[in-house]
């Protein structure tokens, strides 16, 4: 991809500066927690429990005493994790199967396509409960979950961009030098498919933090002491009276890591300029 | 139900004014295509291409002209195998490409290349013209190294007359004209003996058509290479063919020795009548033809051009007429002009 | 005095300026062409007349539009619409966009006669039905009641210059009206609108790329070259002393009955784009007569008995 020119645009605009900013704090805090978290995100401290924001404790305490500060930087690193790792597992089997799905066609591309439809009509947090269900809560149960879940979409994504791209004239004309099968796929169909589909992966980044928290929230994702910005959200509803920065600060790390993304994201579907080809059929 | 393929019609052979120095043989090319309407309409079958023989004689530049629906963009694919034919042969310097393995016709393919109608969807855009050039040789498997990669992309660009540096560009920031040449020097990289060119200037501006077509002619005459010129425009295809093959849904109407030879189709003429002269003083009296060109889906029993003829009798709507051969003038009708 | 006089126009698009004190004239009975490549701003001043520039968000600089007596350039848009389809219309390259997909063909005409004419619905079926048939539409009044997906890109077109005659205009624009269909059916498409002119009184500005349908159709010829005019002149003496060297050249690029093989040439060099005209005479990079002064001044348009030329050398030009 001749990167530098949209990605400069990005940066350049005031929505994907802005937005890339925020995104390398959150990175920033995900990468280097234990190095710039105050505390430790589980010492425990009961007779400090639910303290306001203080100097001591720049964001307050939760209902255990520990620093909310720390426990959101940390949290950072499980959210990201979660979703960049489930988003990418998810993307690479996608395309995978939507690559051969939409290039050979036959009775394999309807086998997949019917596969797809049919996970396509439940929603992706419908599939992850079901799975942890099977197997279990748990950070990697997320992971998998949420990679099971997104799996559809990036299916259908690529399917759809090789099929539009099969029918190019350069494809047409790279058979006609002796082309096989491999040096099409991976020298002009794939890496022609590559933005749209890169960015939604980006895009869906985002909700799988979502996801991540709201798994989070009932108990079924990072379990105890992992901190997870969900989790934290939950155990905050006990206190919503008398200590409400426990649930409002883990809720805007979450609005603002899946703002930025989303915003960031756009930023860059309008530097490349392909709103268009991010439809899936 | 569609008719049944045809055989091979002995007529067909009789074709062969060129046969001896034929670097192309086609005979009884037939393509079908098969649609359904919705998932539970009838089975529709298109035969975009019916019954075509001919000869391209080595060397010379063979053209085929023909409206929408004639079949000839189809018929270039047949030719160079990018389709499979439903019924017929292609022989390609006395090899039947139906009995070539796959890795076999990919090597060929180093002496059959075509160029393309649409110069700007030809380039994969992410490409370099360096690394556009470069193709060919790295899909057959030719090993360069960077000198002689150097060498080659300079020898091809020069050889259409495009600056060397050029080669860093992406296509994008050429020209539609430049692209085009682009295209010519890819398909002439690997030293082909035969060039399909299927409309390689309809897409361009009138100055820049005409540089291309003296670009192609010059190529052909320096590199002795053999043309089969796919075109609507009738007026081009007599200026640089020196055989003009007339089709008419999916169907070979008239073959024209030579390019100057009077139409004896009624479908050529109404062609011929068609395309106008830059000369005001020359102006053409249209023939009236009476409806459009008929679906390809629903072809009537007869002659496909019955329905527009102003000359169709009732034997024409119900006998389709062979493609007879009248000394070297090929044409298939029951009342031939002259 | 004519019907359409356009005198000095200048637009501009943002900071681009398309096209640049272009000059031309049509009379009632009379078909103009108004020919050139891409980048020549032909459509431009089709859009220009028509008071179309704002939908592109361009605007007119100079230059007056005369149509009958009145200046379209002081128009407000009320005043326009009750010109554009009524008196002057255009039609453009693709009938696939002109018509609306979700209605039928016959209420797409009808509709232009009821707004401008007032005429009511089963007066206006009849004429559309009748126009129809004189477009040699066969079955008219079954194809009246069909959606445009039906039928052939010819068969729209004419649909779509049904539309632009139901109103009854003195002035007719078509923009490549025939360049996506097929050379046989752009040839009756041409007929039938020399036909049409010659038979109501209409005037017809041509606008197409082709000189070969100019010769053929036209009456009197402009050539654009990079958003100017180039040459403007009757047809027989255009194409017999062509005195731009673009003109010239612009002929020779089409292949005539009988030319010798190698002869056909082209202009060297690139079409040039709205974002990069060549300094003085926009032609002079390509030009084979060109001399300093070509780089430096740009010819102004010279208007005489002989036709109009913008060309420093103008007398030696032209040898026909």
């Amino acid at each position: 991809m001749r990167l530098s020119g949209p990605w400069r645009k990005v940066l350049r605009s005031p929505r994907g500066g802005s937005a890339a900013l925020g995104l390398a704090i959150v990175v920033f805090c995900a990468v280097f927690a234990p190095w710039i978290a105050p505390y430790a995100y589980d010492i425990q401290n009961l007779p400090g429990a639910n303290r306001a924001p203080s100097i001591a404790h720049w964001l307050g305490t939760d209902e255990f005493g520990r620093d909310l500060l720390s426990r959101i930087i940390h949290g950072a690193r499980t959210s990201l994790t979660v979703g960049v790792a489930s988003i990418s597992a998810s993307v690479l089997g996608g395309m995978a199967l939507g690559a051969a799905a939409g290039y050979f066609g036959g009775a394999f591309d309807r086998a997949v396509t019917a596969i797809v439809d049919l996970t396509w009509s439940f929603p992706e947090i419908l599939i992850a409960l079901i799975l942890i269900a099977i197997i279990g809560p748990g950070l990697q149960s997320t992971m998998i979950a949420i990679s099971i879940g997104y799996l559809a979409q990036f299916t259908r994504l690529t399917r759809a961009q090789i099929m539009a791209l099969k029918g190019e004239t350069y494809v047409e004309a790279t058979i006609n030098l002796g082309a096989g099968s491999f040096h099409v796929m991976f020298r002009h169909l794939l890496p022609n498919a590559l933005p749209p589909v890169i960015v939604a992966g980006m895009l869906a980044t985002g909700d799988a933090i979502i996801l991540e928290a709201t798994l989070g929230f009932f108990g079924l994702g990072a379990q105890p002491p992992t901190p997870s910005w969900g989790a934290m959200m939950s155990s905050g509803t006990a206190q919503i009276f008398i200590a409400p920065w426990t649930i409002i600060f883990p809720g805007v790390a979450i609005a603002a890591t899946v703002i930025a993304i989303n915003l960031f994201g756009d930023a860059v579907i309008d530097a490349l300029d392909i709103r268009g080809r991010l439809r899936e059929s | 139900m569609p008719a049944p393929l045809p055989a091979i019609s002995a007529r067909a052979s009789a074709m062969d004014d060129a046969s001896p120095h034929a670097l192309l043989t086609i005979r009884g090319l037939t393509r079908d295509f098969a649609s359904r309407r919705g998932m539970f309409g009838a089975r529709r079958v298109l035969r975009a291409v019916s019954d075509v023989s001919f000869d391209v004689p080595r060397g010379r530049v063979t053209g085929i002209v023909g409206e929408s629906g004639c079949g000839k963009s189809t018929l270039a694919r047949l030719v160079l195998r990018l389709l499979d034919p439903s019924a017929g042969q292609v022989i390609f310097d006395g090899v039947d490409l139906e009995t070539l393995t796959a890795s076999a016709l990919r090597k060929l393919r180093q002496r059959m290349q075509m160029v393309f109608q649409d110069p700007y969807s030809a380039i994969d855009p992410r490409y370099t013209i360096r690394s556009a050039l470069l193709e060919p040789f790295q899909v057959q498997g030719i090993a360069l190294d960077s000198r002689e990669q150097d060498a080659k992309v300079a020898e091809l660009l020069a050889m259409v007359g495009l600056n060397a540096a050029m080669a860093q560009s992406h296509p994008h920031q050429l020209s539609g004209g430049q692209k085009q040449r682009v295209g010519i020097a890819r398909a002439l990289a690997l030293n082909p003996a035969f060039l399909v060119l299927d409309e390689p200037t309809a897409s361009l501006d009138v100055s820049i058509q005409a540089q291309i077509i003296g670009l192609l002619e010059r190529l052909q005459a320096e590199l002795e290479l053999t043309y089969l010129f796919i075109s609507h425009d009738l007026g081009l295809v007599r200026y640089f063919c020196d055989r003009i093959v007339v089709m008419y849904l999916g169907r070979i109407v008239e073959i024209l020795p030579t390019s100057d030879a009077a139409p004896r189709h009624p479908y050529t003429r109404a062609l011929m009548d068609s395309s106008f002269e830059p000369d005001p003083t020359r102006r053409r009296i249209v023939t009236k033809l009476s409806g459009e060109i008929p679906s390809a889906f629903d072809l009537q029993p007869g002659c496909a051009f019955a329905a527009r003829c102003p000359a169709a009798t009732a034997r024409c709507r119900s006998e389709r007429p062979d493609l007879t051969r009248e000394g070297i003038h090929a044409v298939a009708c029951h009342h031939p002009l002259n | 005095m004519a019907l359409l006089t356009v005198q000095d126009l200048s637009i501009s698009i943002g900071r681009l300026a398309p096209l640049d004190s272009i000059s031309f004239a049509v009379d009632a009975g009379e078909i103009l062409g108004i020919v050139g490549e891409s980048g020549s701003g032909k459509s431009l001043t089709a859009m220009a007349v028509m008071g179309l520039l704002p939908l592109i968000g361009g605007e007119i600089e100079s230059g007056t539009i005369r149509f009958d007596g009145v200046d379209l350039t002081s128009l407000d848009e009320a005043a326009y619409r009750r010109l554009r389809g009524r008196r002057i219309a255009l039609i453009t390259q693709n009938p696939m966009t002109s018509l609306d997909p979700l209605m039928r063909v016959g209420a797409q005409i009808d509709q232009v006669s009821r707004l401008h004419l007032g005429l009511t619905a089963d007066a206006a079926m009849r004429r559309s039905v009748d126009l129809m048939q004189q477009l040699r539409i066969p079955e008219a009044k079954t194809i009246h009641g069909q959606y445009p997906h039906q039928m052939s890109g010819g068969m729209k077109q004419r649909i779509v210059i049904a539309m632009a005659l139901a109103a009854d205009p003195q002035l007719i624009i078509a923009d490549e009206p025939t360049t996506a269909l097929d050379v046989t059916i752009q040839a009756q498409i041409i007929q039938i609108m020399v036909e049409l002119v010659r038979e109501r009184g209409l005037a017809l500005i041509l606008i197409t790329h082709d000189m070969s349908v100019v010769a053929q159709a036209c009456d009197r010829v402009v050539v654009l070259y990079a958003g100017r005019v180039a040459e403007s002149n009757a047809v027989d003496a255009i194409f017999a002393h062509p005195r731009h060297p673009y003109t010239r050249e612009l002929i020779r690029c089409i292949p005539r009955e009988g030319q010798a093989p190698g002869s056909l040439k082209g202009i060297p060099g690139l079409v040039p784009s709205v974002t990069a005209y060549p300094s003085g005479c926009r032609f002079h990079p390509r030009c084979g007569d060109a001399q300093a002064r070509c780089a430096r001044d740009a010819p102004t348009l010279e208007d005489t008995d002989a036709g109009a030329v913008a060309c420093h050398f103008s007398p030696g030009v032209g040898d026909g």
